[in-house]
């Protein structure tokens, strides 16, 4: 094991597939020269600029050369540098690339990675700090990974890059610092796989949490179980498309409740779409509705402490799992569904 | 008589191309009226020459990128006829096996990396598999076929910057028709020219008549020359005239009867005169004869079976 962050680990990843192949290029705003979060630092030191190519703010016409040199036989990631500017590059990504392999009827493939990254906690405010990821899963052929740690962002990447579709890597910009190991070297993990995090004996709730949200589920957990003497399973699916929704299911055919967590906004997230398929495939077992944890329907407001009051974290799921508990236990009292960040109706 | 550097058979194949591009595309408004062909069409016939002389002069190795108006681009750059015409019909053994139709046709095979059908979104793809091209060190080249329209979209002004500063041995086809759907170039933009818009980029650019094809055969050649040897992106404006309406069954309001008169004069088949009569006859019989086993092959084929829809949504 090494210690390291997530930055370091996506900026040594990116490092050994240039090394190990001569088809894969980075290109993005400002990637020679490290970019704003240094997660490409010391690569065209290493690789030069012509691999390492740095691109003008043209989200656009980047993406979709980065999609041209896939279907040429490169093996391109491509960054934008903020998953809000990913707007200007959507026409390319879900018209383009998640469409090229089926609409040639399997002649071409678009082996590119497009990595970015969203979230919220720096006071960048409401157009350098959402969470978009709902909309790309919308999309028939595009996959979506959202690793929540140091290693998983080595080993998903490392798959991203060897994976023969468009493979858009949503990071996020809480994580990049944290001193963190990862295993040397880094081992590839499928896409498409959930890691379970924490699989205690005679759990009574499940909580599945992505990216930044997973190390407050974890803390949530350990809560649960410190204050209130209940066990909690937490997951990590770890990439969206494919859904790993056997692991989500099988936990929750266990424990009989659920809470999925993520830091976009609630309405239209990822989350609704887990709740579905959950209870879909679990619903016999279900001994209480579902509960989902996410972002109030405002942008992303600076001021820091409505920052921080926007951001769901431990406290929010914790809640959520409390609810889901004690389902059932009282009589029909309609509880305050503000009080769960995010629970508050669109326009409402 | 043109003065020109075409010989016998680069003229042959070149009227060659532009009639079965003229008969293809006739048959096909005739399948669309009767609903045998699928979906949004749009038509080239008049513009038949830009196609054939720009394809006429790459390998198979070289990448064609085209839009919405693309079965004379496809059919120039060496797409089988058949499999063309089973792509329109909805045919399983159709370039694309029914999934992309006559807006997204793609064979690989002939180095026609395809169609789309959002105007201005094929340029970046052309950038990125001439990069691609440059990084290889290879002589290859990429064109990439648009309108007029496009040169509007932001994407062609992101890509004409992107491709002179990375000098990418790409060139861009302007077949410009003067309409970009239904309304006229005037009320689109203040510049006229196409070739204008890019001059402050720095690169070679020309506008010739793309129904003159020996003008168009020769300014493309000295383009493409360059473009392989690593000179960087060119600019070819091709002035051309759409004979039918932007798509089939457009009510085409915007018509001018002058405008048509004048144009079917300058019809590319009609006035390219390097062919004797009697082999042009032989040429334009021959392609008819092309059109009509295409049609049967395609009516003889079955539709796809529905398990390809969700089979072909990810490549493994």
């Amino acid at each position: 094991m090494t210690e390291t962050t997530f930055v370091e680990a996506i900026a040594s990843t990116l490092a050994r597939a240039m090394r190990e192949d001569e088809r894969v290029i980075v290109l993005g705003e400002d990637v020679a020269e490290g970019g704003p979060y240094l997660a490409t630092a010391g690569l065209a030191d290493e690789f030069g600029r012509e691999r390492v190519r740095n691109t003008p703010i043209s989200e656009g016409t980047v993406c979709g050369v980065t999609i041209g040199a896939a279907q040429a036989g490169l093996r391109p990631v491509v960054e934008i540098m903020f998953i809000d500017f990913i707007t200007l590059a959507l026409d390319q990504l879900v018209n383009q690339a998640a469409k090229a392999h089926f609409m040639s009827g399997g002649q071409l493939s678009v082996p590119l990675v497009l990595r970015t990254q969203g979230g919220a906690g720096q006071r960048n405010g409401a157009q350098h700090s959402q969470s978009l990821e709902a909309w790309l899963t919308h999309v028939p052929g595009l996959k979506v990974v959202m690793p929540s740690c140091a290693a998983d962002a080595a080993g998903l990447l490392t798959a991203a890059i060897a994976d023969p579709n468009p493979v858009v890597f949503v990071e996020n910009k809480s994580l990049y610092f944290r001193r963190e190991t990862v295993p040397d070297p880094p081992e590839a993990i499928p896409i498409g796989k959930a890691r379970t995090l924490r699989a205690p004996e005679r759990a009574r709730i499940t909580i599945v949490a992505l990216s930044r949200l997973v190390g407050d589920a974890v803390e949530a957990a350990d809560r649960l179980a410190s204050d209130d003497g209940v066990e909690a399973e937490v997951i990590d699916p770890r990439t969206l498309v494919p859904l790993d929704l056997d692991a989500l299911a099988q936990s929750v055919r266990r424990t009989g409740r659920a809470v999925v967590a993520h830091e976009a906004v609630t309405a239209g997230g990822f989350g609704a779409e887990l709740a579905a398929q959950i209870q879909a495939a679990a619903f016999d077992y279900l001994e209480a509705p579902i509960q989902r944890v996410g972002a109030p329907y405002t942008p992303v407001p600076v001021s820091p402490p409505l920052e921080d009051a926007y951001r769901p974290g431990a406290d929010h799921i914790y809640r959520a799992a409390k609810i889901a508990l004690e389902w059932g236990e009282y009589d029909a009292e309609p509880w305050d569904h503000g009080a769960i960040a995010g629970n508050s109706a669109p326009g409402g | 008589m043109p003065t020109s550097a075409l010989d016998a058979d680069t003229a042959r194949d070149l009227l060659r191309t532009m009639w079965r591009i003229r008969l293809f595309e006739e048959r096909v408004a005739q399948l669309k009226r009767s609903l045998q062909v699928h979906g949004l069409i749009h038509l080239s016939i008049g513009g038949e020459g830009v196609a054939a002389a720009v394809c006429r002069q790459l390998r198979d190795d070289d990448a064609v990128y085209s839009g919405h108006r693309a079965h004379g681009h496809a059919i120039a750059k060496g797409a089988p006829l058949d499999r063309l015409m089973a792509e329109l019909m909805g045919r399983e053994s159709g370039l694309c096996h029914g999934l992309g139709g006559s807006m997204h046709l793609v064979d690989a095979e002939h180095g026609f990396m395809g169609a789309t059908g959002v105007v201005g979104g094929n340029l970046p793809l052309a950038l990125g598999t001439a990069l691609a091209q440059h990084l290889r060190g290879a002589d290859q080249a990429t064109v990439v076929f648009f309108g007029d329209g496009a040169v509007q979209a932001g994407h062609f002004n992101e890509s004409i910057n992107l491709a002179a500063l990375w000098k990418l041995p790409v060139i861009f086809v302007c077949e410009n028709n003067g309409f970009a759907e239904f309304t006229s170039r005037a009320e689109h933009s203040t510049v006229e020219r196409v070739s204008d818009v890019v001059a402050p980029y720095g690169f070679d650019r020309e506008t010739v008549e793309g129904s003159d094809v020996p003008a168009v055969y020769e300014a493309f050649a000295s383009f493409l020359e360059h473009a392989r040897a690593g000179k960087g992106p060119y600019l070819l404006e091709c002035l051309t005239f759409r004979r039918r309406g932007h798509y089939e069954g457009d009510p085409e309001k915007y018509r001018d009867p002058e405008a048509e008169r004048e144009w079917a004069a300058r019809d590319p088949i009609a006035r390219f005169t390097h062919v004797d009569d009697e082999a042009a006859r032989q040429i334009e019989r021959e392609a008819g004869e092309q059109i009509e086993a295409a049609v049967r092959f395609a009516r003889e084929s079955p539709f796809p079976d529905p398990e390809i829809a969700t089979r072909l949504v990810y490549a493994t």
